[in-house]
């Protein structure tokens, strides 16, 4: 190594040139790769089968379904198609949580596992801007691809929205279409570099992801969404069906809300009504609210119209932004300041 | 070269309620192989951790090469840190390490790095996990002087490997500090080899500076005393660090140089580092330290002797 001429160092002063963001992208890009290659052939593999699967259901919608209400669209379409629809639905709203645990919790869990963060971080580049370097590309390449995913989800889903069976705004399918599904990816990814921070150990993190992010969509799905904007309020029971019934409620002479109890009683109290409508089909039928209304009772329900689709996917997508760039700047200050 | 290469004030660091390191003061003049020598537990992993940046003190304050706060961009680009077990990507190839630290750094010598493993029969194709032992402490040295770093530092770099790969990897830390001025501070169990290869010494006992110093200078003002373990006692004249007794002789040593009185029927001679290290780490509470603003005063008197051989 005498041979080898050693270059002259470069001054030490304080303003030192940082290493280029694209060179660290190359590091991103090789350390990763394999990660992001399998996320790409597990979302290539369920894009095929939703091309497929998604052809036949078009090509039955279009044959059957004009009218949607007719007897064949009923047998060669929703019959046909119907529960494969709602397995893949179910299954898709698993994917950002995959993507997510696999793709992101392990970041920074295997550097801490295997102890190469000893020396990715006393690199010449430093800690911070490693950390940035690795944490951003891979952010918006999941979310670029699963923002991909959902033109196809969106096509795969038309035929049921256009027959009437699904709508946009309905639980199963309202995280998977629009800006949702990309931003709960981010989401999912955001949540695993975190856990992989915090437990330090590949495993465990993505189970630990799996389970924050199920807790998150669930409460999302079923206590959060309803109250982005101020429900509606009308007193109409035919509302059209693409609007999401939030509650109903009736009101007394006194104005007051009627308890479900009290409704039994009024119900059970007069035996006519009994008998027309039947001891077990309660408030949802409109004979019920015909009959509470004719009474002097008023009937309410509180609604978000099938028009406020978008403006709650831009809340959903915004918050859900708005926290992972939280729990990724959190993730990157724990980096900062964690001691070895 | 009047740079410090380290220079630590006071310097501690808690994990929970204990000190893994405290109140530790030094200043290591560039240009030096520092070993760091201690029993487990002694904090050595912590100065280093606190020296390249990778954990923050609890109190005190450690620069690095000169002025340098320890982790800020400056030192780390100036300073190649080879971490214990010598951590690598496993999945990926020799070639992949080189370009991942070439592009991880504001400079990395290419020619260089590749030679070298071409001298190591190491082949670039080959992934990292699928490399000896010593062919991955080779390339995580590697990769480290190829950044062209004025300091290196070294946590337990031979540890795990044979004694032929153990030379050669020391061979290579020496030619770099012989030929391009590298200054190097590795932490090493192995006592064996010290003498060839460092010429400053810092010693840790529980998380403290205990001997701090060029090995000229250390092995120059300890001597070793061998006498009759009846008067073992009651020689005074100089600090003992360390006593051991037989039957019928002991061997003191002591901290004194060449030219100071011995007293009738003792024999002196020169300590080796060895020597000179295993004494020290006997006695947990002697200390040997330059300069009188630095550590603690010498104890007056050395206790009990901890250790009596037949």
């Amino acid at each position: 190594m005498t041979a080898l001429t050693v270059p002259a160092r470069p001054e030490h002063h304080a303003g030192l040139r940082p290493v280029p963001w694209r060179r660290m992208a190359w590091v991103t890009w090789r350390q990763h790769r394999a990660a992001l290659g399998g996320v790409a052939a597990f979302l290539g593999a369920f894009a095929v089968y939703l091309w497929l699967s998604g052809l036949q259901m078009h090509h039955a919608e279009a044959a059957y379904c004009h009218p949607a209400s007719s007897l064949s669209c009923a047998i060669n379409f929703t019959g046909r198609y119907g529960e494969t629809a709602i397995i893949v639905s179910i299954a898709l709203q698993a994917v950002p949580a995959l993507i997510g645990a696999f793709a992101g919790a392990p970041v920074l869990a295997r550097e801490l596992e295997t102890g190469t963060f000893r020396y990715a971080w006393t690199q010449g580049i430093g800690r911070l801007r490693w950390t940035v370097g690795e944490l951003v590309p891979l952010a918006v390449a999941v979310t670029a691809v699963a923002g991909t995913f959902t033109v196809l989800i969106g096509w795969y889903n038309q035929p049921w929205v256009a027959a009437g069976y699904v709508t946009p705004f309905s639980a199963r399918v309202f995280d998977l279409l629009g800006f949702a599904f990309a931003a709960w990816t981010l989401a999912a990814f955001a949540i695993g570099v975190l856990a992989g921070m915090l437990i330090r150990r590949a495993v465990p993190a993505i189970a630990a992801t799996l389970a924050a992010y199920a807790a998150l969509a669930f409460a999302t799905a079923l206590w959060l969404r309803e109250h982005y904007i101020t429900p509606l309020v009308t007193h109409d029971p035919n509302l059209p069906g693409s609007a999401w019934i939030i509650s109903h409620w009736y009101t007394g002479h006194d104005g007051k809300p009627l308890s479900q109890a009290a409704i039994s009683q009024i119900l059970r109290a007069d035996h006519a009504a009994t008998n027309k409508i039947g001891p077990n089909t309660f408030q949802t039928s409109v004979n019920v609210v015909g009959y509470l209304t004719q009474h002097g009772y008023t009937f309410w329900v509180s609604y978000q119209p099938g028009s406020r689709f978008w403006p709650f996917q831009w809340i959903e997508g915004g918050w859900l932004l708005a926290l992972s760039v939280l729990l990724i700047a959190a993730t990157v200050w724990l980096v900062r300041r964690r001691a070895a | 070269m009047t740079m410090n290469i380290i220079e630590t004030s006071g310097l501690g660091k808690r994990y929970g309620s204990t000190w893994a390191l405290r109140e530790c003061t030094l200043a290591i003049p560039a240009g030096h192989v520092a070993a760091l020598v201690g029993p487990n537990g002694a904090g050595k992993t912590t100065l280093l951790n606190l020296a390249v940046g990778l954990a923050d003190p609890s109190a005190g304050g450690v620069t690095v090469l000169g002025d340098k706060p320890a982790g800020s961009p400056a030192a780390l680009d100036g300073i190649a840190f080879v971490a214990q077990d010598t951590p690598l990507y496993k999945n990926l190839s020799a070639a992949d390490m080189l370009h991942l630290t070439r592009n991880l750094n504001r400079r990395f010598d290419q020619r260089y790095a590749e030679s070298r493993l071409g001298e190591l029969g190491i082949p670039l194709n080959r992934k990292a996990g699928k490399l000896s032992g010593g062919q991955q402490a080779q390339l995580a040295l590697t990769l480290a002087l190829g950044r062209r770093p004025r300091l290196l530092v070294l946590d337990e770099p031979v540890a795990m490997l044979d004694p032929v790969a153990r030379h050669d990897f020391m061979a290579t830390v020496l030619t770099a500090a012989a030929d391009d001025g590298v200054s190097v501070l590795l932490s090493s169990h192995v006592l064996a080899e010290l003498e060839r290869v460092a010429d400053y010494l810092i010693l840790l006992s529980l998380g403290r500076v205990q001997v701090a110093g060029e090995v000229d200078g250390l092995l120059a003002c300890h001597r070793l005393l061998t006498g009759p373990a009846a008067e073992a006692d009651r020689y005074t004249e100089r600090p003992v660090v360390h006593a051991r007794r037989g039957q019928a002789q002991a061997h003191l040593l002591v901290r004194a140089g060449a030219d100071d009185p011995v007293p009738p029927g003792w024999e002196t001679h020169p300590v080796d580092l060895e020597e000179l290290v295993m004494a020290y780490l006997r006695e947990p509470g002697a200390a040997a330290l330059p300069g009188p603003a630095r550590g603690r005063a010498l104890p007056p008197e050395t206790g009990e002797p901890s250790e009596v051989t037949r």
